[in-house]
C-alpha cells in the first residue's frame, strides 16, 4: 500500500491538511453554494424562513475531563456552531457509537451532562441513534450531533463577511480546553488545575445580536485554535487580519502548561470562546454585550481587519515587532528538547 | 505566568535594544546554536528589532534536523519489524526518511506512538509484555539524561521488552567542527540554554579561547536573548571575548553533576553522523555494553532494505551549517511545506525552515 495515499492523523487536526482534505475530497466533489461557504453551520431558506443546520462528531479522549465531558462537548459544540450563524438553536440529534464494555454508569453520566447542557442552551434533543461496536473498534464513546436553528430576519453572518476596518474581538482566554484535555490525557498534575471552557454560547450571541445588527462574522475557535480560525476567516473573506499579542488573554496556568510542552496557545483548542468581527461603529456596543454575559466577561478587542496582506493574519508581538501567524500545520506535538 | 512574563517585558526589551543600538558599531554575524532560540527569535520578531548590521544566523541546534537520513532509515526499519512498537517524541514522527516517515508508516499499520516522556514509553512496555517497545532516543545533552534514567529503570525492573535506539548527540564537538570548517564568518555565538544547564557554561570556553569568538549562554525568553546579544556586543566591541551567561537562573558553570553522572553511567561517547556535516568523532552517545539488553541496535538485527537516499535539491544540510538560509532553497514553500516536508528542517518545530515558513514571510 502506498502510505502517501492514506489518511494521516494530521488530516484530522483542524489545520492545513484538514482544510486540504475537505476542499479537495468533499467540497470538490459535492460543491454547492451553501457548502462552498465552509461556514460552521449552513444557512438556507425553507418555506420563507431562514434555517441554520450543522453537524459534528465528537471523539475526545478521555471522555471525562476537568470542566466537562463528551456529552457536554457534543451539545455545546453543535449549539455554538449554530450560534456562529446568528441562529437560535432549536433541535438537536444525537447519534452514539459505543464501544463494547463501556460501563453503563459512564454512559449515564454523559447523558446527564447532555441533559444539563441542552437545558442551559434551550435546545431539545428530538432524534437519535445508537450503535454498539466490538471492543477495540471505537475509543469508548463517539457522539455525532446535528442541530437546527432559526436565523432571525436581517441577520447575515458568515466567515465570508469580514471587511477592512472591522474590529476583531474575542470572548475570553484561549487554550483552556486543549490544555485541560492534554493535562488529563497525559496525566500532568498541574498545581493550578486547568479546566475546559466548554460552554453553550448561544445566550451570549443573542445578547450581542440585540446590541448590533452589524456583526459580520462569528466563529468559535475550536481545533487549530485562534490562529487557524482567524486564518480561515482571512481566507474566506480575502482580507488581512492584524492582532495584538498583548491583547489576547491567556490564563497563567494555561500559559505555563503551554510553555512546558512547547505549544503556542494561539493554536490550542477552545470549546467555549467566540470570535466576533464587527463593524467599527458598533464595536463598543457588542463588546459591552459580550461582557454582560458570564461566558464573555473577559471579552476584549484583539485586532482589526485590514485591506493589506489579504488571506494573512499578522501578529504585533509583545515587543512591538510584527510577524505572520500561520494556520496549524499537522498535529499539535510537544517539542523535543 | 510567573518566571515567563517577566522575561517578555516590552519596556525592559526596549531598554536592552536601545543599549545594543547605542553600543554596536560594527557588523557582526551572531549564530544561535539552538533551534529553540531560532523559534523564539522569530516568534517575538527579534531580527527586525536589532540593528540591520547585526545578523542572527540559525545554527545546527535542532536534534531532529541534524539526524542523518541513514539513522532515520534505521528507525523506519525497526518500525517494520513485526511486534515492535516505536515510541518517540512528537516531531520525529513526521520527518521524512529515505523512503517514508513514521506517520505514514503508522497509517500503513506500524505501531508508532507519540510520548511526552520516557516514562510513558516505559509504561507502554510494562503494559504490553507481548510487544517489543523501542524508544527513539533523539536529542542533545538536554534530553539524553532522561533516556539514561529510563534505561536504568528498565534495567532495574528487568524489563526485557524495552530498548532505545540511541541517536543522541553532544553539542561542543559539532560547534568545533563548524568553526574549524570556517564556512561562515561568525563573530558571536548564542550558546544553547537547556544543553548548558546540563553540561555547564564552562563547556564553551573553547569558543573564545580557541577561536576568539564572543559567546554567551541564553534562555528562551525574548529578554534572555536580548540580554545575551547585549553581552555578546559588549565582548565584540571591547575585543575581549569570553563565556558569559544570560541564563543564570538555570545554568551553572559546572552544569548538573547528577545528570552528567547518569549520562556517563549509561552512555559512552561515540562517533555520530550529523546531517549536512558528516561523521564527527566523539559527538554521539552510544549505550554502554552493560546495557546491551536495552540497546535496540544490539537487540534487533536492523536491516536497511535500500541505500539511504538524500532528497534531491534539499538544502537542509547547508541550512544547518548556516551556509544557506531556507529562502535560498528552491524547494522552500514550493515542493517543501510543513504538510509535505522534503527535509527535516521543515518538519521540526525547532527547524529553521519551519520557523522561516511560519513566521518570516514578508508581510505584504
Amino acid at each position: 500500500m502506498d502510505a502517501s495515499k492514506t489518511v494521516l492523523l494530521a488530516h484530522g487536526s483542524g489545520g492545513k491538511l484538514s482544510q486540504d482534505l475537505v476542499r479537495k475530497m468533499f467540497v470538490g466533489e459535492l460543491a454547492n453554494e451553501t457548502l462552498s461557504r465552509l461556514d460552521d453551520a449552513a444557512c438556507f431558506s425553507l418555506n420563507g424562513g431562514r434555517l441554520a443546520f450543522t453537524t459534528d462528531s465528537y471523539v475526545v479522549s478521555p471522555i471525562f475531563f476537568p470542566g466537562g465531558d463528551i456529552g457536554k462537548l457534543a451539545v455545546c459544540g453543535t449549539v455554538n456552531d449554530l450560534a456562529t450563524a446568528g441562529a437560535a438553536p432549536k433541535f438537536l440529534s444525537l447519534a452514539f457509537i459505543i464501544e463494547e464494555g463501556l460501563p453503563l454508569e459512564d454512559l449515564a453520566r454523559v447523558v446527564n451532562s447532555i441533559k444539563a447542557a441542552s437545558s442551559e442552551a434551550g435546545v431539545c434533543i428530538v432524534t437519535g441513534d445508537t450503535k454498539v461496536v466490538n471492543r477495540g473498534k471505537a475509543d469508548r464513546l463517539f457522539i455525532n450531533t446535528s442541530g437546527v436553528g432559526i436565523v432571525p430576519d436581517g441577520i447575515n453572518i458568515s466567515g465570508c463577511n469580514a471587511k477592512p476596518g472591522d474590529i476583531v474581538m474575542l470572548s475570553g482566554s484561549i487554550g483552556d480546553h486543549g490544555m485541560a484535555i492534554m493535562a488529563q490525557r497525559e496525566g500532568f498534575n498541574f498545581k493550578v488545575p486547568v479546566e475546559s471552557d466548554c460552554a453553550p454560547l448561544n445566550g451570549m450571541v443573542t445578547t450581542m445580536l440585540e446590541a448590533s445588527k452589524n456583526i459580520h462574522v462569528l466563529r468559535d475557535p475550536t481545533r487549530g485554535g485562534l490562529a487557524t480560525t482567524l486564518n480561515e476567516i482571512a481566507a474566506q473573506s480575502n482580507v488581512g487580519i492584524d492582532i495584538d499579542e498583548t491583547k489576547i488573554p491567556v490564563k497563567d496556568a494555561v500559559g505555563a502548561a503551554c510553555e512546558l510542552l512547547g505549544f503556542d496557545p494561539l493554536y490550542v483548542a477552545n470549546e467555549g470562546k467566540m470570535i466576533a468581527i464587527v463593524a467599527p461603529e458598533d464595536a463598543d456596543k457588542v463588546l459591552e454585550a459580550m461582557r454582560r454575559n458570564s461566558y464573555g466577561s473577559k471579552a476584549s478587542i484583539i485586532g482589526e481587519v485590514v485591506s493589506g496582506h489579504p488571506g494573512r493574519v499578522v501578529l504585533k508581538t509583545a515587543l512591538g515587532a510584527r510577524r505572520i501567524v500561520d494556520m496549524l500545520s499537522g498535529e499539535l506535538l510537544p517539542r523535543i528538547c | 505566568m510567573k518566571f515567563a512574563t517577566e522575561f517578555r517585558d516590552s519596556a525592559l526589551a526596549k531598554k536592552l535594544l536601545d543599549g545594543i543600538r547605542r553600543k554596536s558599531t560594527r557588523p557582526a554575524n551572531i549564530m544561535e546554536f539552538c533551534g529553540g532560540h531560532t523559534v523564539a527569535i522569530f516568534r517575538y520578531g527579534l531580527r527586525d528589532l536589532l540593528p540591520p548590521h547585526l545578523k542572527l544566523l540559525s545554527g545546527p541546534g535542532c536534534p531532529v534536523c541534524v539526524t542523518s537520513t541513514a539513522d532515520l532509515d534505521k528507525v523506519m526499519a525497526l518500525a517494520r519489524i513485526p511486534g515492535v512498537t516505536i515510541t518517540t517524541f512528537g516531531d520525529l514522527i513526521k520527518v521524512p526518511a529515505s523512503y517514508g516517515s513514521l506517520d505514514r508508516a503508522r497509517a500503513a499499520g506500524a505501531d508508532v506512538r507519540t510520548v511526552y516522556s520516557t516514562l510513558d514509553a516505559l509504561d507502554i512496555a510494562r503494559n504490553n509484555p507481548g510487544k517489543k517497545v523501542v524508544f527513539v532516543g533523539i536529542g542533545f545533552e538536554t534530553t539524553a539524561p532522561t533516556v539514561a534514567a529510563a534505561i536504568l529503570q528498565a534495567d532495574a525492573e528487568k524489563l526485557q521488552n524495552f530498548s532505545v535506539i540511541s541517536l543522541h548527540k553532544v553539542t561542543p564537538p559539532v560547534t568545533r567542527a563548524l568553526l574549524d570548517a570556517g564556512e561562515v564568518k561568525i563573530q558571536g555565538i548564542i550558546c544553547p540554554g537547556h544543553v548548558s544547564a546540563i553540561i555547564g557554561a564552562d563547556a564553551w570556553y573553547f569558543i573564545p579561547g580557541r577561536y576568539g569568538i564572543a559567546c554567551a549562554v541564553s534562555g528562551f525568553e525574548p529578554l534572555d536573548i536580548l540580554h545575551c546579544v547585549d553581552m555578546i556586543i559588549d565582548q565584540i566591541e571591547s575585543g575581549a571575548p569570553r563565556v558569559q551567561t544570560a541564563y543564570s537562573r538555570a545554568v551553572r558553570a559546572e552544569g548538573n553533576p547528577q545528570a552528567l553522572a547518569m549520562l556517563d553511567r549509561v552512555f559512552e561517547v561515540a562517533p555520530a553522523d550529523w546531517r549536512g556535516v558528516g561523521s564527527i568523532p566523539e559527538s554521539g552517545l552510544a549505550i554502554r555494553e552493560e546495557f546491551a539488553a536495552h540497546d535496540a541496535e544490539k537487540v534487533f538485527e536492523i536491516k536497511l532494505e535500500r541505500e539511504p537516499r538524500e532528497p534531491a535539491g534539499c538544502l537542509c544540510g547547508e541550512v544547518i551549517r548556516a551556509v544557506k538560509t531556507p529562502e535560498d532553497c528552491k524547494l522552500f514553500r514550493k515542493a517543501c511545506t510543513p504538510e509535505n516536508p522534503v527535509g527535516p528542517c521543515m518538519v521540526s518545530s525547532e527547524g529553521s525552515c519551519a520557523a522561516y515558513y511560519h513566521f518570516a514571510e514578508a508581510i505584504g
